[in-house]
Parts: structure tokens; sequence; C-alpha cells
């Protein structure tokens, strides 16, 4: 079974989630950056959760199946069809041989998931399917897809499909500001200027992509202006490079880096970040370390009961 | 040494405050034991200069309990088997057409291209850790005379395999990417393979000599 790329639209690459064990020799996890919806995609089509799937970047994409195929789409806001009918997001639907899938523009969000009964047949380099596009590894030929490229099918579980309780949607995509707790070196700067990244909002900016988030808005100055001996950097780290302007470090981050960092957003929140489209507001809100834990805690819960079968 | 957390999901060790050998013994010690434990709910490794990043599954693995385990590995003597460093001869064509820099260097300098060639080849290196992109050393040890500013505009295009140096450090870009260090040679080993077993030629903690090849040498083993 394959799928045939007519259309890859703005940028469509294959992604689980992610490569973890390899950040000392400079490779990052990367992985789907929003890793919820790409979760909800693989369990509607009854694959396990770290099935290889297509994440689709503002303007989706136009593929053909050769043969009849179970899909889920997950994700941003997105109007898609399927050899014409509309196909909706966050349910299995069947795509029948030769059909076309067409995804649309995203009205809201940034990122749309395709998972596929059996996932992608790609093969796994350093135990991920997922494609590393500094390194030009993983996925399909480590690149993002474009026209003409074919990609395999596993053969899929055929089990019975869950459906999603209504109302999960919109529990998954608030509008609450992101929720970070405070960075490596916080204390650099006052509490003037973590009061400021906690009050003001922040744009992102059009230089943004799966490495960061560049966010424009009220400069953040910090106490200390010294130079920072490079050390290694967690994911989703609010650093402050000398324009004072903040960038949230993302799936495709550098794993090591030499700008102090303010605060960090939390692990339960990360897949929002994965959401977010240039030129939009962002805001943050502190939380405590504990706090932030047992979010991440309540959020693997809810996960397992959002499904009825 | 100093344990601070960084996130929900990590904490930074920091063993120091400037790039030197000892800290970088400190860090490959406590990083090695951090891996020879390989307690999986530890998923990254980050080490640098003078610190280390712990990612780890918070789910599995609490802040406190994390501080212990670093707190108990920094304690041990560090083990003496394992430790003789492993030293890795690069071979590097200085050709003008790989070394768009080197005469820049020399000017710096005020040494002739020849001296800089034999300096930067004559040296020993230590990998303090690999960052960047995959499979990309950060080489200390670099002969002082040899330290010169990172280029003021960043090149968009730098070919796999070019060896480089800025500031006191040297380095060999693996993979096609942009980048600000100066040009002064090129290796025709690959640096980055992401099939194989070991996809990075370097390690952190390794040591690294480059030996100096000609054109026709370079060539032939770029067609082998």
């Amino acid at each position: 079974m394959a799928i045939r790329v007519q259309d890859p639209g703005l940028l469509t690459t294959v992604q689980d989630l992610g490569r973890y064990g390899y950040s000392h020799l400079g490779i990052s996890p990367g992985g789907a950056a929003d890793s919820l919806a790409m979760r909800i995609a693989n369990l509607l089509v009854g694959n396990p959760e770290n099935a290889a799937t297509l994440e689709m970047t503002l303007a989706g994409a136009t593929l053909e199946f050769d043969e009849e195929s179970i899909v889920a789409l997950s994700g941003g806001e997105c109007h898609c069809r399927i050899n014409g009918d509309t196909a909706p997001l966050w349910q299995a639907m069947r795509v029948p041989a030769r059909g076309i899938l067409t995804c649309g523009a995203m009205k809201t969000g940034a990122r749309l998931y395709l998972g596929i009964q059996g996932g992608l047949d790609v093969q796994p380099i350093m135990g991920s399917a997922s494609t590393n596009m500094a390194g030009h590894f993983g996925g399909f030929e480590g690149r993002g897809l474009r026209k003409g490229d074919l990609l395999g099918v596993r053969k899929g579980p055929n089990s019975r499909l869950p459906t999603l309780n209504p109302g999960t949607v919109e529990a998954l995509y608030s509008r609450e500001p992101l929720r970070v707790t405070r960075g490596a070196q916080h204390d650099w700067f006052g509490l003037e200027a973590f009061g400021k990244l906690l009050s003001c909002p922040y744009t992102v900016s059009e230089q943004s992509n799966r490495s960061g988030l560049r966010l424009k808005g009220e400069p953040i100055s910090p106490r200390v202006r010294s130079q920072l001996l490079t050390e290694g950097v967690s994911h989703g780290a609010i650093q402050v490079p000398q324009d004072e302007q903040p960038i949230i470090l993302f799936v495709d981050q550098q794993t090591t880096g030499g700008y102090p960092k303010i605060a960090n957003v939390i692990a339960a929140d990360l897949y929002r970040v994965g959401q977010l489209r240039p030129r939009e507001q962002v805001r943050f809100i502190e939380v405590a370390i504990p706090q932030a834990i047992d979010l991440l805690r309540e959020q693997e819960e809810w996960l397992k009961q959002i499904f009825q079968c | 040494m100093k344990v601070v957390p960084a996130s929900d999901s990590s904490l930074l060790v920091v063993l120091g405050d400037v790039m030197s050998l000892d800290n970088h013994e400190r860090v490959m010690s406590l990083f090695r034991a951090l891996q020879r434990v390989n307690d999986l709910r530890i998923r990254n490794l980050h080490p640098a200069y003078a610190s280390i990043l712990i990612d780890f599954d918070p789910l599995r693995l609490s802040h406190e309990e994390a501080t212990s385990l670093i707190e108990n590995l920094a304690g041990e003597e560090p083990s003496q088997c394992g430790r003789a460093a492993n030293t890795v001869t690069i071979p590097v064509c200085y050709d003008v057409e790989f070394a768009p820099d080197l005469q820049e260097v020399a000017n710096h300098a005020k040494i002739p291209a020849r001296e800089v060639i034999w300096l930067h080849s004559s040296a020993t290196y230590h990998v303090h850790f690999l960052g960047f992109t995959p499979g990309f050393a950060y080489l200390g040890g670099l002969p002082e005379t040899l330290h010169a500013p990172r280029l003021a505009t960043p090149r968009k295009h730098v070919p796999a395999g070019s060896v480089a140096i800025a500031g006191t450090q040297a380095g060999i870009y693996p993979v096609d990417s942009p980048g600000g260090w100066r040009l002064i040679g090129r290796t025709p080993v690959r640096i980055f393979d992401p099939d194989a077993t070991q996809p990075t030629l370097l390690k952190p903690g390794d040591l690294v000599e480059f030996r100096e090849i000609d054109r026709a040498t370079f060539d032939a083993t770029v067609n082998r």
C-alpha cells in the first residue's frame, strides 16, 4: 500500500514522537510539534501512539492512496476533502482505492496530522521515524515531502476503532496563556523583566519554525549582562538573545546554546506551541514545577479517558 | 557543583563557570557515570563546557530523585576503566578551494598560510561536547596564534566536511549547513553517518588530531 504526493503543501514531514538518547551527539529529539494531536490521530485508526504520521504545516497536502485505507486527521482547523467530499477531523475515515485526500489551508492552528492505519513505512533511524531536517536524515529521505514522492504504508491492525467523546477538541485548544516555569538563568533577569514576560502579549514572528518560535514584544532586559558559557538547552526553553526578544526553543532546537533562559514552557503545554501561527499573540503565566508535573500527569490520564469504543 | 531545575523535565548540573580542561574532566566523569548507570527514566544528556543538562521523564523520576542520583554519582571516585581517551586522526586537505578563509586567518595571525596549516595540524584537540548540528564537535586546544573572531556574516551554505576555526575553538561541519566559522580546509572522511551504529565520528571526551593530505589523496578518498 502506498501514498503518492500530488502536492506537498507548505512543509509536510514524517514525524513520530521523536528520537531520544542522542542529544550528546548534537541530535535533538524532533518529533511531532503537536504531539497530543498526533497521538490522537494514531489512536483513532487503531495504531500504537508512536506510529509514523504526516505533519503538515499551515497549508495541507494533496495525497493519492493506491489502496483502500483508514485514516484520521487531527490538529489545526482545516477544510479537508476525500474525492471532493468534506472529510472531518478527529475521526477515523475510509479513503477508497485511488482516493484523493486534499487538505486545505489551516484556519486556526499551524499543524495538521494524518494518521494512517498501520503507520507510514519508513526505516527508523536511531529508533525513530522522525525527519531531522538539520541532519538531512530520518523520515522520508531526511527532508520535507515533494510532489511525486511515494510513501509506503504498513499493514494495519484491523481492530475496532474508537471515537472521541464530544467536547474533547474544545478542551484541547484553549486560549489560556502558556504556562511556564522559571528558566535556568531566571535570576539573570530582575523581577521587572520576568514580570514583563508574564504581563505583556508577545507576537509570533514569521521567522518561526520547528527549531524555535521568535517572539516580538516588550524587550526583556537582563539585570546581569554577561556572556553565558554554552550549555545544554531544555525543550521549550525561552531564551533571550542580545536583541532582548524572546525565543521559544522547540522540537528541532539545537541541543546546546549560549543565551540565558528566563523561563520554560511546561511539558503539558508544549503541544499548544506546535499550533501557534505567525502573527498570533501569546501570553505566559507562571506555575511551580510540582504543579507543572501534576498537570502533565492529569493530561496523560485525560488522554486515556477521551475515547469511547 | 550546583544542580538547578531548568524545566519541569530537566536539571542543569553546573560544574564550573569557565571553559577549561579541569571542568571538561569533571563534565566527562559525571557524563560517563550517567551513561554507565543507564537509567531509562533519563531521556537525554547534554554535556557542555562546564555543565550537563539532564532531561528525564518527570512522571517516572522526580527532581528530588534525579538530584540525589546526580549527587551520588558525582561523589564517586572517577572510574579508571575505559577512560583511556579515544584518539581520532582526521585527514585534512588545505587546498585553496576548500580553504576560503585560510589567507585571512594567516593575515590575522601575521604568519604565512603554510604556518597556519602546520600549527593547525600539529596540535591535539579534545572534544568538549557536540551541538549546533548532528555530529558537530566543539574542539578545544586550538593554538593561540590561530585564535580569530568568527565571520561577521555567516555563510548560508557550508559543505559537509569543512574544517573550521572560530575564537579559541576548532570544528568540522558534519553536514551541509549554514555557518559562521572560518573555513581552512576539508576532510574527505564522513563525520556524520546516520545509518552507522555509531552515527558520529567524534564523541564527547575524544582526542582529535588533524593530518595534512594533498588534493590527489583527498579526491581518491572521496571517490573510493
